[in-house]
């Protein structure tokens, strides 16, 4: 089954970019600059996604991804996010599986990678002769992407051209002592930097929102800021539970306010430039609120049911890298780019070191300050585009999920500035 | 918000060291590390004995909290008290209820002490 090591192409980790001195990305047509060279295969129904898998199995070591959309009925929203991923800076080829019945535009979508220069192929099952004649014609595209990459080379890359998101997951009492303010420290050196950091969930923002407001650049954003989250805790209301999961109590956070207030941090204390919505990239450096929760009346059920739908939107921003501050200790990682995992808890540190990349437990026991964190978590990101991979990345985490959702563009007061 | 109570930084050994006051103004001090049952604490100057084990990151009453008043940790309130709160004991899903949507918990993991 190993083609890609048969060929050669996938031999010796050749995806991986050497060590550097300085940070090191590959130039994309519309400027931007990636720290990864992924291949991506993008299946555009559930019918596909078995096929897709099978054609990235042999390359799941080398920076070959799966993603995709489950549904066979069209969504805007679900289409914007597959172009936005499939176009990310972190993206050099992609492969698309249709089954070919779905609704989903593959034509469009083709069209729009094309368009970005990347090389792009659709496989469309039913024509090409089924689930074999599919995985051989995919894996002989991917390894000759693969390999065509491998080739390719970087330019110079600085602080100022990264998106950072971050998200908290598995959290506990210790996330908003720890994790989430290290987090914010981070974010508030990059912002200085002119990188653009993109904080989300407003379900997770409850009781914050009017300290949250007055952060904004203009009173008006600072409106629209607090609206987002009236909006969010609606939709909660709406399906009868908040963002918050029986972990979290188990770890000792008794209601959604606690959970927030923790959430917060991550935000750091930067003014915040704007409110985006999933597929917005910002437009410049500085502090963005990410509204996650759809627009209208409820409609396709939990905005996000998982940390990765919210990984996946954070990443169709431009995100290069992901700060996922846990407690209770999550192992997740992503496609396309790679998540930092900063655990906030310093028994779960212990006990699941491996998949952990930063110990911000050690700020409760003592053994380390919110700034030293802070920078630790700052300087791992700029290691990421010299060629250091995150533990979830070398254990092939590469979660992925995306669903139903509905928007309305954001308006001319969400990006004063 | 106002503090009726001195800080504690101030009151020589007032407070245990395995307990984190976060905000000034709060009523609740977190556990910095597993602490448990049958241990002595200090708490604003009350010893305190521990019914059952105080998991890592959960809270303490920092002084008596009457039922309806609001819990306030990082200076901010964080839901109301349904019971009346005694200095030094656990703050948690069974005596305070969210101002905004109920909390979702499985039932027998959520008893201080439970849990890993």
């Amino acid at each position: 089954m190993s083609m890609a090591v048969a060929t050669g192409t996938a031999a010796s980790v050749p995806s991986r970019v050497a060590q550097t001195e300085t940070m090191r990305g590959w130039l994309r047509s519309d400027g931007r600059k990636g720290i990864r060279n992924t291949v991506v295969v993008a299946y555009l129904v559930e019918c596909a996604h078995h096929v897709a898998r099978e054609i990235a199995i042999p390359f799941r070591e080398h920076d070959v991804h799966v993603i995709g959309f489950p549904g066979c009925y069209p969504n805007p929203y679900a289409e914007r996010m597959m172009e936005r991923l499939c176009t990310h800076p972190n993206v050099g080829a992609v492969l698309l599986i249709s089954l070919g019945c779905e609704s989903f535009n593959k034509y469009a979508l083709e069209k729009k990678v094309r368009d970005s220069g990347r090389p792009v192929k659709t496989i469309v099952i039913q024509a090409a002769g089924g689930t074999r004649k599919s995985m051989a014609e995919g894996r002989a595209f991917v390894a000759e992407q693969r390999a065509a990459l491998d080739e390719a080379s970087t330019v110079e890359m600085d602080p100022s051209e990264l998106i950072i998101g971050t998200v908290c997951g598995g959290s506990d009492g210790t996330s908003g002592i720890s994790g989430n303010p290290a987090a914010g420290r981070a974010f508030d050196q990059f912002v200085e930097e002119g990188a653009a950091c993109i904080f989300e969930e407003t379900g997770e923002l409850i009781g914050c929102e009017h300290i949250m407001a007055a952060r904004a650049v203009t009173p008006e954003l600072g409106a629209i800021l607090e609206a987002s989250v009236a909006k969010a805790a609606r939709y909660y209301a709406t399906l009868g539970y908040g963002s918050f999961a029986a972990g979290n109590a188990e770890g000792g956070l008794t209601t959604i306010e606690e959970k927030s207030m923790g959430a917060y941090a991550k935000s750091g204390a930067s003014a915040i430039s704007g409110l985006i919505k999933p597929g917005d990239v910002p437009p410049h450096g500085g502090l963005y609120l990410l509204d996650v929760v759809p627009d209208g009346d409820v409609r396709f059920g939990f905005p996000n049911i998982n940390d990765n739908a919210e990984i996946a939107e954070l990443i169709a921003c431009g995100s290069h890298a992901v700060l996922f501050v846990t407690g209770r200790g999550s192992v997740v990682g992503s496609a396309i780019s790679p998540v930092v995992k900063i655990c906030a808890n310093p028994e779960t540190y212990r006990r699941m070191e491996d998949d952990m990349d930063v110990d911000a437990g050690r700020i409760i026991e003592g053994r380390a300050s919110l700034d030293a964190v802070g920078r630790e978590i700052h300087d791992l990101v700029i290691d990421l585009a010299r060629g250091k991979r995150t533990k979830s990345e070398e254990l092939a985490h590469q979660e992925f999920v995306l669903g139903y959702k509905s928007f309305e563009p954001i308006g001319p007061a969400c990006l004063p500035v | 918000m106002p503090n009726p109570l001195p800080d504690l930084a101030t009151v020589a050994g007032a407070t245990d060291g395995r307990l984190l006051l976060l905000f000034e103004g709060d009523n609740v001090l977190v556990a910095r590390t597993r602490i448990r049952a049958g241990e002595t604490l200090f708490v604003a100057g009350a010893e305190v004995t521990l019914a059952a084990d105080l998991p890592l990151g959960h809270k303490l009453a920092r002084r008596p909290i009457a039922a309806g008043q609001k819990i306030v940790k990082y200076g901010a309130p964080i839901g109301t008290a349904t019971e009346s709160i005694a200095i030094g004991t656990p703050v948690h899903v069974h005596n305070v209820r969210s101002d905004y949507t109920p909390t979702y918990h499985l039932m027998d993991a959520d008893k201080p002490g439970a849990g890993a």
